[in-house]
């Protein structure tokens, strides 16, 4: 265990009686003090704050911006140059199976694009950024810390330390200056909640935390809730729910490939994979994931198979996560079915314990989004 | 005397039943409880028998039968309410009480201050 990294917030989470446990080569928070439910409804009601520096922090240069944007564009089937000076977009890097290698946050900083990228990815993202963009500049920013302020009361706690928040949008990005040093900041997150995702100096990192953990409406939230509020809000793990297997069509994100990607845009195709992509765009995919809410209290957990019927036949699928929803009060699921029993509504079977138990097919997300639009 | 296993369960015998909950200390491990399910009444249970299950926000486990017997009540209001458990765990939120097939089977068990010692 030694070898596991610490983020520069370790000390504070240890003083504020976290459970450390291992993720992704990081001594990471679970949970604090309050528990998991106590901080997932916490941070639905006022502030949670989550220290995710472990993710990847990636800064992308190439002369002008729209020559960037173009390179980037050869590995995920996100229209990048449409992206405006100040905005931020959901991106996924693709394989030449049309599976997924990770999902990431492009942001356009003006004259770079920055990305935020998984933790137990960042390595191989970065290897295969220099291996295929080799015209580019590629910096691993490693002396930031990212942080997360989530809730409703996000905006107001981080407006005492840096008021310019107030004007930004669902993910807008800006960076602003403060007695923390420069931030860079995104109005985006992993909940549900409005909130902003924050890039600060790993030196002024923790000065910056207990800042905002002074605010009465502030706590700290691990890693556990951080995972049931993702959940309810109907985000993909990546490792999970999406991974080299699993098409972006399959994964329900083709929300996330702009038209100028598509068949017949401006720019079709030329990510990797995109054979299989845009045939599956064109003709459907064999299996999508889908939302499930199991009847009862007993969540179907990652890797519960799924039944069509509650007797007989062979799986149709498996839960790729699933837990006990906090503020829906109940468990959901996600998982993999395949199309034609996708349709919302329609009741499947989840075998837990050996015991088949009825769950149906909801739409996503199982909490609608409080995004700041 | 409320007796204790290694397993983190506690026993109260009151007459010829026993009342069986978890300890303050695996409530605690567990995290909040969202889910529990309980055997029927009635049910013959031998010792090591997984008959309840409890899911948390962080896992599922098993608690098992302490010792042989027979199921004669269970507590309908964890089903309800499963928070009970982090609430009150060695009072409100027992799980079942069983009619041991051999009483002195009990006397095997720590008691308090050895549970104590056992989890420090």
């Amino acid at each position: 265990m030694s070898d596991l990294k610490r983020t520069s917030l370790y000390d504070l989470h240890v003083e504020l009686g976290a459970k450390m446990v291992p993720f992704a080569g990081y001594s990471m928070p679970v949970q604090y003090k309050a528990g998991v439910m106590k901080e997932h409804l916490h941070c639905r009601a006022q502030a949670g704050l989550f220290d995710v520096s472990h993710m990847g922090q990636v800064i992308l240069r190439d002369g002008e911006l729209p020559d960037v944007a173009l390179a980037l564009e050869t590995l995920v089937p996100q229209g990048l140059v449409e992206l405006k000076s100040g905005r931020q977009r959901y991106a996924f890097f693709t394989n030449d199976q049309g599976g997924i290698l990770d999902d990431l946050m492009v942001a356009n900083r003006g004259d770079h694009l920055f990305l935020v990228v998984n933790a137990a990815c960042k390595e191989a993202d970065i290897a295969h950024l220099r291996a295929n963009l080799t015209h580019c500049h590629i910096e691993e920013i490693t002396d930031r810390a990212l942080l997360a302020l989530q809730g409703p009361a996000a905006e107001a706690a981080l407006a005492k330390i840096a008021p310019g928040v107030v004007t930004m949008k669902f993910m807008d990005v800006q960076t602003l200056y403060s007695d923390y040093g420069e931030l860079w900041i995104s109005r985006s997150g992993y909940t549900g909640e409005d909130g902003f995702e924050i890039s600060v100096e790993a030196a002024q990192a923790e000065g910056f935390a207990r800042a905002l953990l002074a605010d009465d409406t502030v706590a700290p939230i691990g890693l556990g809730a951080r995972d049931s509020l993702r959940l309810e809000a109907g985000l993909c793990l990546y490792g999970n729910d999406i991974d080299t297997t699993t098409t972006p069509v399959e994964g329900a994100l083709t929300w996330g490939i702009q038209k100028a990607r598509k068949a017949d845009g401006a720019r079709e195709g030329g990510f990797p994979g995109a054979d299989r992509i845009l045939a599956e765009l064109a003709d459907g995919p064999t299996r999508l994931r889908v939302g499930l809410r199991p009847e009862g209290r007993a969540p179907m957990r990652e890797g519960t198979l799924l039944y069509a019927a509650a007797e007989g036949g062979a799986p149709i699928g498996a839960v790729t996560s699933g837990a006990f929803g906090p503020s829906i009060e109940g468990p959901m699921s996600m998982g993999y079915v395949p199309v034609d029993m996708s349709a919302e509504g329609t009741t499947i079977y989840g075998e837990v314990r050996g015991k088949r138990l009825p769950a149906t097919i909801t739409a996503m997300p199982f909490r609608t989004a409080t995004y700041k639009r | 005397m409320m007796k204790f296993t290694e397993e983190h369960e506690w026993l109260l015998p009151e007459g010829d039943t026993v009342t069986v909950g978890i300890t303050a200390y695996a409530a605690e491990q567990l995290g909040d409880v969202v889910f529990v399910e309980l055997p029927e009444p009635g049910t013959e249970v031998t010792k090591d028998e997984e008959i309840v299950v409890i899911e948390s926000v962080k896992a599922a486990s098993d608690i098992m039968a302490p010792i042989d017997g027979e199921i004669v009540e269970i507590n309908e209001a964890l089903v309800e309410n499963p928070a009970l458990v982090g609430e009150d765990p060695q009072g409100e939120a027992w799980f079942f009480k069983m009619k041991p097939a051999d009483m002195s089977e009990l006397d095997g068990f720590m008691d308090e201050a050895a549970y104590k010692d056992f989890i420090d």
